[in-house]
């Protein structure tokens, strides 16, 4: 066959990198190049050089080493029986790009998957060659993110974490029976045991570095996973409770989800409609009230409706708020910091700041006006020097103020 | 530097450069120590000479000997090197102000209420979010000395702010092994392996024009994008359209996103036009862009693109509806089943297929999988009306004279609307062009009719084919 020039390689690889939702290149160990021995630095933040018209940062160069697959998984691209054009890079072509993007400032580092070609293991060891070379044979100190195929050697994976600063597995559906359904050649167990083994391997780095100055670090920037939303039928509640366990049990920096897209040329047990778009960002909000705003799963789950979906009108921080409107009004005054996180409308930042600035000053409206975007959908939440939300003291009351507001926001979606 | 003082009235400061914060605080204390309250300083950016009395003050003022050095936060200090990269003249006296009222409320930086304290705030927000944006849009481009032997990397930036100075380290602890330089309109930073110097300010007219490794990373840009999911929105928050001029990926944001919404147009609303580019000027040109042509879903199936065949020069154009496996394969049209039978009757009516020009009103192959096998799928009016741009150009470069439409699809290529075949066939349609369509059945469609039918439209379809051979010996 004629080789596929650089160029095009570079289309057909990246294109169909494209599903996978994490551009993530910060929280790793700093580095820096000033010995002047190689390249590249991190800073611990992430940068997103540039920003394509779909909303996504694109901080990382994003490829597949290859796009030839022995798997058949019904929900992916690259399967076994699509007919999309295949190509592949070699090790040295990935480094080669790697490096002339990252010193032109395109890119912070590498996001490296890859079909499976031959077996697991031959393609780890494909991918784990890039990594290497750009760090021994270059002295590569960028971001490099690899995504480690399950079904390979464990031994591989061990040599990936001390290359990568982030690798990860994807555990692809929020449901066993999901899984094996769509990705007949995938198994949730293997799966599984390697995220075991990769958390296994990051404690022990890190506790070995606590007592050796030296010791090697192994993916310092954690690992991480994703799954895809709306290929099956899993609610809400399930995706969240997966996600629950998944940061419980292997200490996932992150789970990423990626709302299931029509591809070209899908298959036939695939649903035909995808989800809404805002469905995948309902799951990111409930994400971060776990993550940073102290709510528990199953709080988050109370948020959902009967059927266990998160309403897509209103977010969960909203919803919970109107679930249980016992809780408010919230005093900015006097209310301790996990109160004051539940209000709707506040951000991290905003509690920060009234907690810092009431030691100083009895808070009024105007003063939480300006540490918030929208006083309008704060204030029947909250108490201030000046406010008092007193229709909704009332308890018969409240629930006629309430009730239209989601209402009216529904129109507004339909 | 001047600094003054006279008596009661107002002492002015002039500043050396417009982001040294040390000189600030040197003059900062000094005048705390004078007790010199904020409302009486004038600060003085670097150059400024509108101020008389700067010019005219030259004596230091004296610090009052009792008076305590002064005081301030850490949080204070860390805000105010952020502040003093900012471009509003106002920034020194308003960090003075601060600093002096910091003397009375030690703890007066955390109440955020505080109109000074947010209007810091506020400015150091925006100097750090410059300082991260320059770190993220520089662009260098490769400059190779003409031996080849060195290279140089060279970026033109504009910041917001004067925060050039301050970044200058994220730089050298990045490309440290690196020849750079980063060239702005008011500082130029220049670093040559082992150390960092400053020079003037410069124009984009100095910086490098081009790379060639740009138009891989505009490749990957486009592709990486997802067209299912625009959100224009999102995108601009984050890159305001001022930092675009210095990005060359940008210059393809207007064409993905016409792009993306053409394609959900096209699917949507049939018939519309979604090619924002010029016709191509040669036959070779339709065919190399028809292969990446992914406006249509079948465009975007993955199959190969079949563009027309035969002399550019044809008087006689047949159009089919689309290729079928067998002309996906070979990327040739009419090389299938149909395209056999059109061959028996083409020699029977006297026309030779080598001296007309062959092509599809649909370029690509549109299938469904049923187990291994390939089955055709009628294309939608929409997607013919797509396709419609590639047919319109292969007709512009060949002009024949006259144009034989094979079914439905095809005629609907020429016409723009779907005609009876039945009730067209067999005569001369004037086109605007001047030339004339004839519309006839697809050469499929005599595979498919019953038998009991079969000859009859056999026949049917030789008398349609004799008559344009017959039109066509008429034109000579």
């Amino acid at each position: 066959m004629r080789e596929i020039p650089l160029p095009k390689r570079l289309e057909i690889l990246s294109d169909a990198a494209k599903y996978d939702a994490s551009c993530a290149s910060s929280g790793t160990a700093r580095r820096t190049s000033r010995d002047g021995k190689g390249i590249g630095s991190t800073t611990g933040n992430g940068i997103c050089h540039a920003y394509a018209p779909d909303g996504r940062c694109i901080s990382l160069l994003k490829i597949l080493l290859t796009n030839h697959c022995i798997f058949d998984c019904h929900y992916c691209i690259n399967r076994k029986s699509s007919n999309v054009r295949r190509a592949r890079f070699t090790p040295q072509e990935v480094v080669d790009l790697t490096l002339s993007f990252y010193k032109r400032n395109y890119i912070e580092g590498l996001f490296l998957s890859s079909g499976i070609v031959k077996s697991s293991s031959h393609t780890m060891e494909q991918m784990i060659e890039v990594a290497r070379s750009l760090r021994e044979d270059h002295g590569f100190r960028g971001y490099i993110h690899l995504k480690t195929i399950p079904e390979a050697d464990p031994e591989l994976v061990a040599h990936a974490g001390l290359w990568a600063d982030r690798i990860s597995v994807n555990i692809e559906l929020p449901t066993k029976a999901g899984l094996s359904r769509l990705a007949p050649d995938k198994d949730s167990g293997r799966i599984e045991g390697m995220m075991g083994r990769i958390h296994g391997a990051i404690v022990e780095a890190k506790d070995a570095r606590k007592r050796f100055r030296h010791a090697p670090r192994f993916a310092p920037a954690g690992q991480s996973t994703q799954m895809i939303v709306g290929a099956d039928g899993a609610s809400d509640t399930d995706i969240i409770t997966r996600a629950d366990s998944l940061y419980g049990a292997y200490g996932m920096r992150r789970v990423y989800y990626s709302g299931f897209s029509p591809i070209p040329d899908a298959s036939a047990i695939l649903p035909l409609k995808r989800p809404p778009l805002v469905r995948e960002h309902r799951l990111y909000q409930s994400d971060w009230l776990m993550r940073f705003y102290g709510y528990s799963a199953s709080e988050v789950q109370q948020a959902a409706g009967t059927d266990g979906m998160l309403p897509l009108d209103i977010d969960p921080k909203l919803a919970w708020a109107l679930k249980f409107r016992q809780h408010f009004p919230v005093d900015v005054n006097r209310a301790p910091r996990e109160m004051l996180l539940r209000v709707p409308g506040l951000g991290t930042r905003a509690v920060q700041s009234i907690l810092a600035s009431r030691r100083h000053r009895t808070l009024r409206l105007d003063d939480i006006a300006r540490f918030t975007v929208s006083i309008a959908k704060l204030r029947p939440f909250i108490v201030a020097a000046d406010w008092r939300p007193t229709l909704l003291t009332d308890r018969a009351d409240l629930v006629s103020l309430v009730k239209p507001k989601p209402s009216e926001q529904l129109e507004l979606f339909a | 530097m001047t600094a003054a003082r006279e008596a009661d009235a107002t002492v002015s400061v002039q500043m050396d450069a417009p982001d040294d914060f040390e000189a600030w605080r040197a003059h900062a204390r000094a005048l705390m120590q004078a007790r010199v309250a904020p409302e009486r300083v004038m600060w003085s950016e670097p150059g400024e000479t509108g101020n008389l009395l700067g010019l005219l003050a030259s004596a230091p003022f004296p610090a009052a000997a009792d008076a305590p050095p002064p005081r301030a936060s850490r949080a204070f200090l860390q805000q105010a090197r952020s502040v003093i990269c900012h471009r509003d003249p106002e920034r020194f006296a308003l960090l003075y102000r601060v600093l002096w009222r910091l003397q009375r409320q030690p703890r007066l930086m955390e109440d955020q209420a505080d109109a000074n304290v947010r209007r810091m705030a506020a400015m150091a927000k925006e100097v750090r979010r410059d300082i991260h944006k320059m770190r993220a849009f520089v662009r260098f481009r490769l400059v190779e000395s003409e031996d080849g032997a060195s290279e140089h990397y060279v970026a033109w930036f504009e910041p917001d702010h004067n925060i050039v100075r301050a970044n200058a380290r994220f730089f050298t602890d990045r490309f440290a092994a690196m020849r750079w330089s980063i060239l702005t309109p008011e500082l130029s930073i220049h670093w040559d392996g082992a150390q960092l110097l400053e020079g003037p300010g410069a124009s984009a007219r100095d910086a490098p024009q081009g790379d060639p490794l740009e138009d891989l990373w505009k490749r990957y840009y486009a592709s990486i994008f997802n067209p299912a999911r625009l959100k224009v929105k999102a995108m601009l928050k984050e890159m305001p359209r001022r930092y675009w001029k210095n990005m060359p990926e940008t210059a393809l944001i207007g064409p993905l996103i016409a792009d993306a919404r053409n394609r959900e147009l096209a699917m949507i609303a049939q018939g519309e036009d979604s090619f924002e580019m010029e016709q191509p000027d040669s036959l070779d040109a339709v065919a190399s862009a028809v292969s990446t042509c992914t406006r249509c879903p079948i465009g975007c199936n993955g199959t190969r693109a079949v563009p027309g065949e035969g002399p550019a020069d044809s008087a006689v154009m047949l159009v089919g509806e689309q290729p079928g496996d067998q002309e996906e394969l070979a990327g040739r049209p009419f090389v299938g089943p149909a395209g056999q039978v059109l061959d028996r009757h083409l020699k029977r009516a006297g026309l030779e297929r080598d001296r007309l020009y062959l092509a599809n009103a649909v370029k690509h192959f549109k299938f469904t999988p049923r187990g291994p096998r390939h089955i055709h799928q009628t294309p939608t009016a929409g997607e013919i009306d797509t396709c419609r741009f590639w047919l319109d150009a292969e007709r512009a470069l060949v002009k024949p004279r006259l144009i034989v439409a094979l079914g439905a699809s095809a005629a609907r290529g020429i016409l723009g609307r779907t005609p009876s075949i039945q009730r067209e066939r067999g005569r001369a349609i004037a086109l605007a062009d001047g030339s004339e369509l004839w519309i006839t059945v697809h050469p499929s469609y005599l595979l498919r009719v019953p038998d009991a039918i079969r000859e009859q439209e056999e026949a049917a379809f030789a008398r349609d084919l004799a008559a344009v051979a017959a039109r066509c010996a008429s034109l000579g």
